[in-house]
């Protein structure tokens, strides 16, 4: 990684300190990915970092790309992109991620997810947010909270869960990809 | 004063059950036709330190408790008692009594008074029946206990006769100020006794010739009513007796207990979801007396001890390496400053000492957390003495190896299997006497606890000279559930194995067929939990041997690390048998599809990792990659690797933490170089590549994954 990348990611980390501390509003970090822009609630973000090469998991579903070691504990690194259908890209490092706590069924669990690059932080409150009815059919739509809108643009705002590590039906096939 | 005694608790609560062990074991120790004054001294001091711990913090209720059997155990010791074997069960019950107490002090609920009140009673009739005998009817001894209980709780208020000595004015103690005291805490009558006042001429002016009855109404206890007297106590005579107004309220009292007892008891299945945990508890709660179930469903809701206490010459130890590591650490940094190639042999010198301080280092803290297991062992005497009372078994336990280190966390996750294993050795493997004694064994039947080092393993031996399994019977409870088909031809091994499997554990298994079974698949998957095993040899009409293996410790592990393609994998050290670089004669194909390698006349089946966990590797045959042989389950199979790489300890992260259980890995850790290595679990090898022993042990592969 570049000095500008990791002088971006400070300043990026410093705002999202700041922006955590100022709990009055609902507060969105929002990502690109293919194009498009996401939004996650601050509050569930630990910290941005860049891309580091990752330990793959055996038989893993093809959404987790494997673990990663977050300064003594290891985490899940998914690829955002497979959960989504979105095509997937190939990971540089240019590439960010976004190291979140999961809520799961018993505790919170760390897991990373892979983004192209970190946008903004933006306020929504309740009544900026709507239901987004016609994605209930696609694959994310699991995921979506719903959709935001600021003066000129649409955030499609996700709520993480568990099932972003759950066993799926198809299991990654690092034969072709790890070679 | 103002010093919050709250930090002591904890203190006070170890102690306690310190204390409680102590008279526990005592108290077992006891011959009771020859008692030994020593050990009735040790029980009293034990329950003496109890009593005043107790008095210090205000946990009145075990004070209370705990003085009465103080009394009794003091009459004794002074021979005005002769304790009988009945005795000994009544100060058994009581320590269970006090120590569910102070489970329940330690969880912050409200004591339960229950079965103290009834111990008390029992404890006050043996004193009241010392009285007796010196005169008095038996009628009149009942009341009396029944009055003396009262008193300790239900008062409804107090009457106090209170004279004191003629000088109390002129040391400054005025009646009239305590009067007021008193009054504070509730209703207060004052009725002055005026008939010691001499004649007018006789009187000191400076002297207190009155002495008053007082009656205070109200919930004040009794030590708010001495407390008001403390400082003349000594120049006065003083007698304080209870105010008993009515009945009722001792029946709200009980009722208000029983109701509590409910919550403990929903508690109990709220807090503990998990059902493997509840089996075993419930087993073991259901077969004692109430106390005891109290104690177990209140360690569930206690979290896990948070101290440890730790010898001052382990950490005097520690201090001592520390200190090295610091100065072999400012010694490298001086070099570091300067470095020229002349220093190199320094530096490496250095390096090495600095690796030699940092194992040492490693070891000795792992060591502090390191206890030996009599602390496991150290409830087996009671259970097997209340156990083989119950069943009508004579029952001797030999401990060996008590002072088998062990560390704290396994150990006190061990605990309930093993209580499971012995409670099956008295229950089901151990006979009657008379059948003993018809089977020409001697009458009295043997359990042996028996714990050692092996190879980086803890082995614990459960041993007992009772029938052995019997495997007719086994084979063909397993052919009625479908666990194996009747064609199935199975070792004997593979039969008393069957013991552990889930199917078996039914509640009819159990109780038709003499053998064992009682959630033995439970036992079997808390053991595994702890990366140990568990295996069970049988002799018929011999006995039995359960052999439990476990890790000394979670948290680090011997490993070889391995590579298969660009992955780095870890072996647990103990677990590989051995390497070996293979020729084409070696490698028998069969049909199927699965490669078998023949070493020295044992075919072992070969796993290929790359296979198996399908990645990429560098070399796909066997002829060019290396074969290690682990064994796992005493299963031996041969993983394909590309390379042998280092030997390293690793310490233990987990990946369920924030992923979720992979099958064939146990767990991952940190390499060097900072990137996250898997540490593969041999057994879940195993039943990914699919290659185990025979088809019933595909019952338990699914089971076992189900359950994972």
């Amino acid at each position: 990684m570049n000095n500008e990348t990791e002088k971006d990611l400070d300043k990026i980390n410093n705002e999202l300190s700041e922006a955590q501390a100022d709990e009055q509003s609902d507060q969105y970090l929002t990502f690109f990915m293919a194009g498009e822009e996401f939004g996650v609630d601050i509050l569930a973000v630990q910290e941005i970092r860049g891309w580091e090469p990752i330990t793959a998991i055996p038989n893993s579903p093809s959404q987790v790309l494997g673990f990663t070691n977050l300064r003594g504990t290891v985490a899940p690194i998914i690829d955002l992109r497979h959960c989504f259908g979105v095509e997937s890209a190939s990971y540089e490092s240019s590439s960010v991620v976004i190291i979140m706590s999961v809520q799961s069924e018993k505790s919170e669990k760390i897991m990373g997810i892979v983004v192209d690059a970190v946008s903004d932080v933006y306020n929504f409150s309740k009544s900026n947010i709507q239901p987004s009815p016609e994605l209930t059919q696609t694959k994310q739509a699991q995921y979506v909270k719903g959709l935001g809108s600021t003066k000129d643009k649409m955030v499609i705002l996700l709520e993480l869960t568990e099932q972003l590590i759950a066993e799926s039906d198809v299991v990654a096939d690092r034969q072709l990809s790890a070679g | 004063m103002s010093v919050d005694l709250s930090q002591f608790h904890q203190v006070f609560f170890e102690e306690s059950y310190e204390g409680l062990d102590v008279m526990e074991s005592a108290l077992l120790n006891i011959d009771i036709s020859e008692i030994d004054d020593e050990t009735i001294n040790e029980i009293f001091r034990a329950a003496h330190s109890i009593k005043g711990g107790s008095g210090t913090f205000g946990f009145k209720d075990i004070a209370e408790f705990t003085h009465v059997v103080e009394t009794l155990l003091d009459l004794i010791r002074s021979d005005q008692f002769e304790m009988k074997a009945d005795h000994v069960d009544l100060f058994l019950k009581s320590v269970d009594c006090i120590r569910t107490m102070i489970n329940q002090l330690e969880s912050g609920v409200s004591c339960d008074m229950e079965v103290a009140d009834e111990l008390k009673a029992a404890f006050n009739r043996l004193l009241d029946g010392e009285d007796a005998a010196n005169g008095g009817s038996n009628q009149v001894d009942l009341n009396k206990t029944d009055e003396s209980q009262d008193n300790q709780s239900n008062a409804e208020g107090w009457q106090i006769y209170f004279k004191p000595e003629l000088d109390i004015l002129r040391t400054g103690n005025d009646p009239v100020r305590m009067f007021r005291e008193l009054s504070e805490l509730g209703e207060l009558s004052v009725i002055a006794v005026t008939d010691d006042i001499p004649s007018i001429s006789d009187i000191d002016p400076e002297a207190c010739y009155m002495a008053w009855n007082l009656t205070l109404f109200g919930s004040a206890t009794e030590e708010q009513v001495n407390e008001v007297f403390e400082w003349v106590v000594d120049e006065s005579e003083l007698v304080i007796t209870p105010l008993i107004l009515q009945r009722d309220s001792i029946e709200e009292d009980q009722d208000t207990s029983a109701s509590e007892d409910d919550a403990v008891s929903e508690h109990k299945t709220t807090i503990i979801p998990d059902d493997k945990d509840e089996t075993v508890d419930k087993e073991v709660a259901d077969e004692q007396q109430s106390p005891t179930k109290k104690i177990v469903a209140k360690k569930e809701v206690k979290t896990e001890s948070a101290s440890i206490r730790v010898g001052t010459d382990k950490i005097d130890d520690l201090i001592n390496m520390v200190g090295e590591l610091v100065i072999t650490q400012s010694m490298l940094e001086e070099l570091g400053k300067e470095f020229t190639i002349e220093n190199l042999p320094k530096l490496m010198e250095g390096l090495a000492q600095l690796s030699m301080h940092t194992r040492e280092l490693q070891e000795n803290v792992m060591r502090i957390r390191m206890l030996p297991i009599s602390f496991a062992f150290s409830r087996f005497p009671r259970l097997v003495h209340d156990m083989s009372k119950n069943l009508n078994k004579k029952v001797e336990l030999e401990l060996l190896g008590e002072q088998t280190e062990l560390d704290k966390t396994v150990m006190e996750r061990i605990g309930d299997p093993l209580v499971h294993l012995v409670r099956n050795s008295l229950d089901h493997g151990l006979e009657l006497p008379e059948q003993r004694l018809a089977a020409g064994k001697d009458e009295m039947g043997k359990i042996t606890l028996n714990a050692f080092h092996q190879g980086g393993n803890i082995i614990i031996q459960i041993i007992d000279d009772g029938a052995g399994l019997n495997k007719e019977k086994i084979l063909s409870k397993a052919i009625d559930n479908g666990l194996v088909s009747a064609s199935d031809h199975l070792s004997d091994d593979q039969i008393n194995d069957l013991i552990f499997l889930p199917g078996f554990s039914t509640a009819e298994a159990v109780t038709d067929i003499s053998g064992r079974g009682v959630g033995m698949d439970v036992v079997r998957r808390n053991i595994q939990e702890l990366n140990g095993s568990v295996e069970v040899e049988s002799t018929e009409g011999e006995g039995s041997v359960f052999t439990i293996r476990l890790p000394l410790t979670l948290a680090i592990l011997d490993g070889q690390l391995i590579s298969v393609g660009e992955q780095v994998y870890i072996f647990p050290l103990v677990s590989i048998v051995e390497s070996i670089q293979t020729h084409d004669q070696m490698i028998h194909r069969v049909s199927g599809g699965c490669d078998v390698l023949r070493l020295r006349n044992e075919y072992i089946p070969i796993v290929k990792l790359w296979d198996v966990f399908n990645i990429k590797p560098k070399h796909e045959t066997v002829e060019d990659g290396l074969l290690v042989i682990v064994e796992g389950d005493n299963i031996k199979i041969a993983v394909l690797v590309d390379d042998l790489l280092g030997q390293q300890q690793v310490v233990i992260k987990s990946i369920r933490e924030n992923y979720r259980p992979v099958h064939g890995v146990s767990g991952a850790t940190i390499l060097g170089n900072g990137t996250v290595s898997l540490i593969l679990d041999i057994s879940g090898l195993i039943k990914l590549a699919g290659v185990g022993r025979d088809t019933y042990k595909k019952v338990s592969d699914t089971n076992d994954t189900e359950a994972a």
